[in-house]
């Protein structure tokens, strides 16, 4: 149960096409994550596949039965989505056993399924509050809660994380990385984060501007980039790209380089520069460094690097994880 | 920063305040005042205030001239049937205009408005003869039926502003959940209006109370209104204002209260949107 597979999938909005046409397979009890900049047609692409958007041409397929033209309801999907989504009027209680009031489950069994997915969520204390009298990773755990009782045959979320302050937002990461552990059942993720992508996803999708960029997993993008978009977008801080005679060097006509694979030296190296901010974080040093002749580039060193704003310093590229590409982006 | 108000532009602006409201409020309290005066007192010149010879005569006298009760029951029976039959519409209607937009959603507004422009008298002659050919002259029913046509623009405009301020994603959260149209309408969207529809409801029971135009042009005698009522005592025989203040009196009680009581929801019914 929970595999997916769009066929030519494409979306206008009247006469804007938001999504040319997506060819994307899913497979069952996989984690996959939709990245991109935000109107990449990330959440479009999601809501396709909820049925909350009608597609304009292509096919879903859903556990092999075509559901392109089947409601919402009918899809047999869960949908967390940003703002949560709570009924306000009805309690915690109320709120996980709308989905199976609705497809007239008998009073025991919800309250029994109800009680099952709030000891799960840890919100079992909370089941008599008002979504209004709840915390912000609360509420969350309330919209997962109502998605999981349905035992859908995938879940869908839809940046669930994104209204979530910092600390907040790296535990229920890790909640749902375990949910998924635990449930093992197809979840499709929409971020614009890459950091929660890379830690989440069996499978990442990178889009933009309605296109599939590359699909693979976290390492094999991180490692592997397809293409110039993938490499600038996932890694953080983001890839240096290098024109011009340096690149050429390369035999390419742009060259990328990490800013963990940039050896930094005050001494000698590659290429030569003046700090320009050097971000100290305890763990690692960011440096953005104006190189003469390149321009700014950054360098990630672990640990303490001792330098200041305008101290002289060389960068050098390890030379087997220097990324070539050519005229039109692509990876070499 | 702020904006400073010193004591003295704070007495003032009450002060005026005070006048505007007790202005606004005067027809009210004189016609009240005056239902307690014997006719002669109604209209002695120079008029008294409270210093006259308090009777409830008139009002027995009203009583006994005219059945206030069938009047009553007619406007009762006219405002809210109007405005139920309407809000049945309406929501509908005003869901479709605020979560499935269309190209002409915002004309369809403003043209359902523009209709309220319209002097009524313009569709007199019209409405007047349909109501006749189809036997609706004088009947609750017709009457029912034309004010329920003339307030729906507002009553759907009301509930479109309320219903816009109702996310899109809790809806889409219960379609996802497996309720139809209607359990989404019944279980969701209504509960979390009911603030604003129990104001449009309101606003909408006193526009119809005191709508007098289409009452007093399609009624005789047996559903004529209160508003018919009042009118009643402006007879051939002269004006008696005495008894035209204790009838008039008699027919703005009931919303009076009901308008005292509900007047938080009404101001936000009225207010809503204004703000964010």
């Amino acid at each position: 149960m929970g595999s997916i597979t769009l066929t030519k999938v494409n979306k206008k909005f009247g006469d804007v096409e938001v999504i040319p046409s997506i060819d994307l397979d899913i497979k069952e009890g996989e984690f996959v994550v939709f990245v991109g900049p935000s109107g990449c047609g990330k959440s479009t692409l999601l809501r396709l596949i909820a049925g909350l958007e009608d597609v304009s041409s292509g096919t879903i397929e859903i556990d092999g039965q075509d559901a392109t033209r089947i409601a919402p309801a009918k899809r047999g999907l869960a949908m967390v989505f940003q703002s949560y989504a709570l009924y306000p009027h009805m309690s915690v209680r109320k709120n996980i056993a709308f989905p199976l009031k609705m497809a007239g489950i008998d009073k025991t069994e919800i309250e029994a399924r109800v009680r099952t997915a709030a000891e799960v969520l840890n919100l079992t204390d909370y089941l008599d509050r008002r979504p209004g009298q709840l915390s912000g990773g609360q509420r969350q755990r309330v919209a997962i809660g109502r998605a999981i009782v349905r035992q859908p045959a995938a879940f869908l979320f839809d940046e669930p994380l994104s209204n979530l302050d910092a600390a907040l937002r790296v535990n229920m990461r890790l909640e749902i990385t375990e949910l998924h552990h635990k449930l093992k059942t197809t979840m499709i993720y929409v971020t614009h984060d890459q950091v929660e992508a890379m830690t989440m996803a069996d499978k990442i999708v990178v889009l933009n501007a309605g296109r599939i960029e590359q699909v693979g997993s976290p390492l094999e993008l991180y490692q592997s980039p397809r293409n110039q978009f993938v490499a600038g977008f996932i890694g953080s801080p983001k890839m240096n790209f290098i024109n011009g005679s340096d690149a050429q060097k390369y035999d390419a006509d742009t060259i990328g380089v990490r800013p963990e694979h940039l050896a930094l030296s005050t001494e000698s190296g590659l290429w030569k520069g003046s700090v320009a901010v050097a971000e100290h974080l305890g763990s690692d040093t960011f440096l953005h460094v104006d190189v003469d002749g390149i321009g700014t580039m950054t360098a990630r060193v672990g640990g303490e690097f001792p330098v200041r704003f305008g101290d002289r310093v060389w960068l050098t590229p390890e030379q087997d994880k220097v990324h070539r590409f050519d005229r039109e982006g692509m990876a070499i | 920063m702020a904006r400073e108000v010193t004591r003295s532009q704070k007495t003032t602006i009450t002060i005026v305040a005070w006048l505007v409201g007790l202005m606004i409020f005067f027809p009210i309290l004189w016609t009240i005042l005056t239902s307690f005066k014997t006719e002669a007192e109604a209209i002695a010149s120079p008029p008294s205030f409270i210093a006259f010879e308090w009777t409830a005569e008139n009002y027995a006298e009203v009583q006994e001239r005219s059945n206030y009760a069938r009047h009553f029951w007619n406007s009762v029976v006219i405002s809210f049937g109007s405005t139920l039959l309407g809000l049945l519409i309406a929501i509908p209607a005003a869901w479709a205009m605020a979560f499935v937009p269309g190209r002409q959603t915002k004309n369809v507004l403003m043209w359902m408005l523009s209709t309220k422009m319209l002097p009524p008298v313009g569709v007199l002659i019209p409405i007047y003869l349909l109501f006749r050919d189809y036997g609706l002259l004088d009947t609750r029913f017709g009457l029912v039926l034309v004010l329920t046509l003339i307030n729906l623009p507002i009553i759907i405009w009301m509930l479109y502003t309320y219903f816009k301020e109702i996310p899109g994603e809790i809806l889409e959260a219960a379609r996802m959940d497996g309720a139809t149209l209607a359990a989404e309408i019944l279980h969701v969207l209504t509960p979390m209006a009911i603030p604003g529809i129990a104001s449009t409801f309101l606003l909408n029971i006193i526009l119809s109370w005191n709508e007098a135009f289409w009452t007093l042009n399609l009624t005789a005698a047996n559903a004529a209104p209160l508003t018919a009522f009042i009118a009643s005592y402006s007879s051939p025989e002269g004006l008696f204002y005495a008894k035209l203040s204790a009838a008039s009196t008699m027919a703005i009680a009931p919303i009076l209260i009901i308008g005292w009581f509900s007047q938080k929801q009404l101001v936000r019914g009225l207010t809503f949107g204004a703000v964010k």
